[in-house]
């Protein structure tokens, strides 16, 4: 080991209220010709919970690992809380990961598992142990320490994974699509789990996921990711209500996107535009002011009802409540929408 | 294996099997017989009384004891060479991505494809032209080529089923690299490497073929039979040695088997 490279000292670190817990600068992460993450700038502020949210193969878990260290930047620089981390070893980073598959270690009972971090520390035994027992608490599987993990299901792993990390008391914990495993009742228990959790404890937390539902629910700030890039970072309202390309709006919840053409009627501005399917109001009224459409498809999703529609060629998707009384399919409605809900999106793509 | 559990195999298929397996092991069980009959100088059938006096004769017979401790020795030191190099490359072929990767995985299981006889030739030739004398160390160089396989092929197979990110976790709380191989890595391929090293000591102790090409004047234990047979007396001596030849290869064999029936195959036991 490198004597002199960076390392993490809890005595000459400086936290100024300015300091980001992770910055990056113009980081970039090409794999041959692949660019993973390109020239992405990034500033985590301490304490919030951060959603780094975006498709398969938009660069969010190599994010994840650049901030891990299981990733070097190939070009740029990452800080962690002040503190340079390139050619800083994962072992050395204040950063604790949760992983997709747990990663637990099927040798090690579940208490000598969360006990490993402090455990290779060089912390005795007794003093590991009880910090272990008091992790589990704090997940709330107190007493599962002499089980070993292939006896736990997946959300008890997944909360010993969580206990694992914890038990390090890490500076930023990271979390790779750690409820992407877990059925649909057991996800939206730890979703309010883990947010309370991490208000309770006050670590940063950088969450990476593939579900709009998720980020949106669960974090402070989310930042989009596509092809490498951040789309757009901001407050789950900024994101949803105001998305700044096509791409966010269509990614996160789906909006209907509108061409320049059909915005300019109703706004006067030539430019792209973005309606939440829930703001379209749908009526069979033939005639009206509003946009002509015909009713082409309805897609029963319990709690409401998913329309398509056909606005001359313009393909619409609207959202109604159940229950809503709706004309037949094939027959004329009328779209009418508050004009304050037409988000004019700042840039084309 | 069993297909159907409730439904019996007919009467004929039975009757086969069990003269299959009585061709296979009533031989063995002959060479046990004959290491307790009276007649020395060939073996006859039945044999004209039992006596035990060959233990005593190949106790203190010192080629014997010559040829099995050269035998331990080797097979130790290539069983060691092979757990070594066999892990390196294992992991490396299994945890990295890179080029030729592939290629060399094959290059290591060629050993165990190609003939005993072609290896043996190959090495001998070897052997003349860098001028190195037979020795101790050619046999174990000669022995180690297909002990490598066998600890690799165990050792790639366990690294396969093991998550790679188990490795990026360990690191993550914040265990450097040989605190991981010690703590996380080795705990999880230490019955692979157990019985892959055991494989390796059997087919080792056993080989014939590579080491008559490599062993010059010594003997090891096949080799000492094989030479014993040509000579007509104190034949049963040979058969006592088959027996503890047996014991000491078969009992690995079945703790490997034991120890890595979970899934793994035992790759190359069939040398």
């Amino acid at each position: 080991m490198c004597a002199n490279s960076p390392s993490f000292d809890p005595a000459t670190e400086l936290t100024g209220p300015m300091t980001s817990a992770v910055s990056f600068k113009q980081v970039s992460r090409h794999f041959g010709s692949v660019r993973a993450v390109d020239a992405v700038d990034l500033d985590i502020v301490p304490g919030e919970f951060f959603a780094m949210l975006g498709p398969s193969g938009s660069g969010k878990t190599t994010c994840l690992r650049l901030i891990a260290g299981f990733e070097q930047p190939t070009a740029g620089s990452i800080s962690i809380f002040g503190e340079r981390a390139e050619g800083v070893p994962p072992y050395r980073r204040n950063v604790n990961t949760v992983f997709q598959d747990y990663a637990l270690f099927p040798h090690l009972n579940v208490l000598d598992n969360v006990a490993y971090g402090l455990m290779v520390k060089g912390v005795g035994k007794a003093e590991r142990l009880k910090a272990a027992e008091e992790a589990l608490s704090l997940v709330r599987l107190p007493g599962y320490g002499t089980r070993r993990p292939s006896q736990l299901s997946g959300g008890q792993r997944q909360r010993v994974a969580l206990a694992r990390a914890l038990v390090n008391q890490p500076k930023v914990l990271l979390l790779d699509e750690p409820l992407g495993a877990l059925d649909l009742k057991l996800r939206e228990n730890m979703q309010e789990e883990l947010k309370s959790l991490q208000k309770v404890l006050g670590i940063t937390f950088v969450f990476v996921t593939h579900d709009q539902g998720e980020a949106l629910s669960m974090a402070d700030r989310v930042a989009v990711f596509n092809d490498g890039r951040i789309m757009q970072v901001g407050s789950p309202e900024d994101i949803y209500q105001r998305p700044k390309t096509r791409f966010v709006a269509d990614f996160v919840g789906s909006s209907n996107v509108l061409p320049p053409d059909f915005v300019q009627r109703y706004s006067g501005q030539h430019r792209w535009g973005s309606l939440r399917p829930e703001s379209i109001r749908v009526s069979s009224a033939a005639s009206g002011d509003g946009v002509a459409a015909r009713l082409v498809g309805t897609n029963y999703l319990g709690a409401t009802t998913r329309l398509a529609l056909d606005a001359n060629g313009l393909m619409l998707h609207a959202v109604v409540p159940a229950g809503t009384s709706l004309p037949a399919e094939g027959e004329a409605v009328l779209l009418t929408f508050n004009r304050e809900s037409l988000h004019l999106m700042d840039e084309p793509a | 294996m069993r297909s159907d559990r409730g439904q019996r195999a007919p009467l004929g298929l039975k009757i086969a099997a069990a003269c299959g397996l009585l061709f296979l092991h009533l031989p063995i069980l002959l060479i046990f017989v004959y290491a307790f009959t009276t007649e020395e100088k060939s073996f006859v059938w039945p044999p004209p009384g039992l006596t035990t006096q060959w233990f005593a004769v190949t106790w203190n017979r010192p080629d014997v004891w010559e040829a099995l401790s050269l035998s331990v020795r080797v097979a130790a030191i290539s069983t060691a060479i092979a757990l070594v190099l066999g892990t390196l490359c294992a992991a490396a072929v299994s945890q990295t991505r890179f080029f030729g990767r592939e290629a060399i995985s094959l290059l290591v299981i060629l050993p165990i494809a190609l003939p005993g006889i072609i290896t043996g030739i190959a090495l001998r030739s070897a052997f003349a032209l860098a001028d190195i004398p037979f020795s101790f160390w050619t046999i174990v160089l000669g022995h180690a080529t297909f002990c490598v396989v066998v600890v690799y092929n165990n050792a790639v197979a366990r690294f396969r089923r093991t998550s790679g990110s188990m490795i990026e976790a360990s690191m993550d709380l914040g265990a450097d690299g040989f605190q991981t191989f010690r703590h996380v890595v080795l705990p999880n391929i230490a019955t692979a490497l157990l019985a892959g090293g055991m494989l390796a000591f059997a087919l080792s102790f056993d080989e014939v073929i590579v080491t008559t090409f490599t062993a010059g004047q010594q003997q090891t234990v096949p080799i000492w039979m094989l030479e014993e047979l040509i000579r007509p007396r104190q034949r049963p001596v040979t058969n006592v040695v088959a027996m503890v030849v047996v014991l000491v290869t078969l009992l690995p064999i079945l703790l490997a088997y034991y120890l890595t029936r979970d899934g793994d195959q035992i790759a190359g036991s069939g040398k």
